[in-house]
C-alpha cells in the first residue's frame, strides 16, 4: 500500500508539473495567435486577409497531426531545448506545441463574441489597435476565455497521459508501466481515478470563475 | 466644417457604386441630416467623415484637413474630436456606465481625477447620473443611448455623428433623445450630422436635410422649405409622402 501511495504521489506531482508548465507555454504561444486570427479578419481591428488565410492554414495543419506522432517529430527540438527526448521535462516541449494551436482556436472563438458594432464604436473614438485589444476585446470576452483555458488544461491533462506512453512521466506513464506491462490493475485504476478527480477539479474551478465573471457583465 | 467634393465610393468586392458625385458643405454648428431609404449610401457617407470608410474618388475635408491625406496617427487624433452614436448603442458590456463614458478619456491618457470630473459632467448633461454604477445590460434602450451620447461628448468633440440613433427607440424616447441632441448642439456648439430613414426625425431636428437616392445627393433642403412641396425634388416629395401614408 505504501508503495502505491508513493508512486501515485510522485506521478501526480509529475503530471502537475507537466500540465502547469505546458499550459503556461501553450498560452504564451497560443493566446497571441488567437488574437491575430481575430484582428486580421475582414472588417476587424487590423484587417489583413492574406495573412489571416496563411495563419489559418498553418493552425489547421498543426492541429491535424496526431499528438503521439507530433511528439516523435519534435524529438530533435526537445533534445535542443531540454537536452533529452524522454522524461517529464522533455514532454513539456511537444505538449506546449501541440496545445498552442488549440489555444489559438479557443481564444479566437471567444474573441469573436464581441459585437462588431462595439469594435466600430471604439475604433471611431480613435483607439489604437492595442487599446482595442486590451481594453475591449479581452475584457468583453473574459468569461469565454476562462472556459477556453479550462478546456485547454483538460486537454493537456489527457495529452500528458499519452506522453507517458513514450517515456514522458506522470500518471499516464505510471498506468502504462504498472497497469499495462506488469498487470497491476490496482495501480492502473488508481492512476485513472486521480486523473478523473484532476479533471473534475479543473472544470469546476473554471466554470465557477467564468460564472462569476459573467455575472458582472449580464 | 465638413465638405465633400465630387465624392464617389465603389465597393471593389461586388463593384457596387455606393455613392456618386457628392458635393456638399456642412457648416459649423448646424444640425445636418441625411435621409434616404436603405441602400441609398447614408451609412457610407457618414463613415467617411471619421475615416471609417475611404472615398474612391473626390475629397472629404473635415476641419480643414483632407481625410485621405492623413497619416494613421493624424486620423486617430481627428477621430478623438468626432463623436459617434449608433442605432445599436454599441456600449462596452463589461464596463459600467462610468467606465464606458470614461473610455475616450482613458485612451488619451487623462488623469483619473480629471476623468472623474468630465464623466460626471457628461452624465449630468444627458441626465443619467443615477445609473453611474450600472452595467449596460441593466439599462433601457433610451438610457443606453443617453450613455452613448455622454460617451461621445465627454472629450469635447467638434462634431457628433449619429447613425440612425433613434431607430431602435419608441416614439417618446425618440423625442427625448432628439431634444437631447438639440441641446447638445445648442449649448456645446457641436456640429451634428445624422442619418435617418424617417423624415419625421429629420424634420424635427435638422437645420438642413440632404436627400440621398441610389448613391446620389438629389436634394438639399432647408427645414423651413419642406412645406413648399412644388419646389422639392420628386424624390424628396416621395419620402415625405411615404411617411404620411404610414402615419
Amino acid at each position: 500500500m505504501y508503495r502505491i501511495t508513493d508512486l501515485l504521489v510522485q506521478s501526480t506531482l509529475e503530471t502537475l508539473y507537466m500540465v502547469s508548465l505546458s499550459t503556461l507555454f501553450a498560452l504564451t504561444l497560443g493566446f497571441p495567435l488567437g488574437i491575430l486570427l481575430v484582428i486580421t479578419k475582414k472588417d476587424n481591428i487590423l484587417p489583413k486577409e492574406k495573412f489571416n488565410r496563411v495563419l489559418n492554414t498553418i493552425i489547421n495543419i498543426s492541429r491535424s497531426i496526431p499528438f503521439i506522432i507530433l511528439m516523435i517529430i519534435l524529438f530533435p527540438l526537445s533534445r535542443v531545448i531540454v537536452g533529452t527526448t524522454i522524461g517529464t521535462t522533455a514532454s513539456i516541449v511537444p505538449l506546449s506545441i501541440a496545445a498552442s494551436p488549440f489555444v489559438a482556436r479557443m481564444i479566437e472563438s471567444a474573441l469573436l463574441e464581441v459585437d462588431p458594432g462595439v469594435i466600430e464604436a471604439v475604433k471611431a473614438m480613435g483607439s489604437t489597435p492595442w487599446q482595442m485589444i486590451t481594453k475591449v476585446l479581452i475584457p468583453e470576452t473574459l468569461p469565454s476565455i476562462v472556459l477556453g483555458i479550462t478546456i485547454t488544461i483538460i486537454n493537456i491533462i489527457s495529452y500528458s497521459a499519452m506522453a507517458g506512453a513514450i517515456g514522458g512521466g506522470g500518471l499516464g506513464n505510471l498506468a502504462i508501466r504498472y497497469g499495462f506491462h506488469r498487470f497491476e490493475t490496482t495501480i492502473l485504476v488508481a492512476a485513472v481515478v486521480v486523473l478523473v478527480v484532476f479533471v473534475q477539479i479543473v472544470q469546476s474551478i473554471g466554470n465557477k470563475l467564468s460564472n462569476i465573471l459573467l455575472e458582472r457583465i449580464s | 466644417m465638413i465638405s465633400f467634393k465630387n465624392v464617389s465610393k465603389v465597393y471593389k468586392k461586388n463593384n457596387l457604386k455606393a455613392l456618386e458625385g457628392i458635393d456638399l458643405e456642412i457648416r459649423k454648428g448646424e444640425i445636418f441630416g441625411f435621409i434616404g431609404q436603405s441602400g441609398a449610401g447614408k451609412s457610407t457617407l457618414i463613415r467617411m467623415i471619421n475615416g471609417l470608410e475611404n472615398a474612391s474618388q473626390g475629397e472629404v475635408m473635415v476641419d480643414g484637413k483632407h481625410i485621405s491625406e492623413l497619416s494613421n496617427n493624424e486620423l486617430l487624433k481627428l477621430r478623438k474630436k468626432i463623436g459617434m452614436i449608433f442605432q445599436s448603442f454599441n456600449l462596452i458590456n463589461s464596463r459600467t456606465v462610468y467606465k464606458n463614458v470614461a473610455y475616450p478619456l482613458e485612451i488619451i491618457g487623462m488623469r483619473e481625477d480629471q476623468i472623474k470630473e468630465n464623466v460626471y459632467e457628461a452624465l449630468r448633461v444627458v441626465g443619467i447620473e443615477s445609473k453611474i454604477n450600472d452595467y449596460p445590460n441593466q439599462l433601457s434602450g433610451g438610457e443606453k443611448q443617453r450613455v452613448a451620447i455622454a460617451r461621445s461628448i465627454v472629450n469635447d468633440p467638434k462634431i457628433l455623428l449619429c447613425d440612425e440613433a433613434t431607430s431602435a427607440l419608441d416614439p417618446n424616447t425618440t423625442q427625448s433623445i432628439l431634444e437631447l441632441l438639440r441641446s447638445v448642439n445648442n449649448t456645446l456648439g457641436i456640429t451634428v450630422v445624422l442619418i435617418t430613414h424617417e423624415m419625421k426625425v429629420a424634420e424635427s431636428i435638422c437645420n438642413r436635410i440632404g436627400v440621398l437616392e441610389k448613391g446620389r445627393l438629389i436634394d438639399v433642403v432647408k427645414k423651413e422649405k419642406l412645406s413648399n412641396l412644388s419646389a422639392l425634388h420628386p424624390g424628396t416629395r416621395a419620402l415625405l409622402a411615404v411617411e404620411e401614408c404610414i402615419v
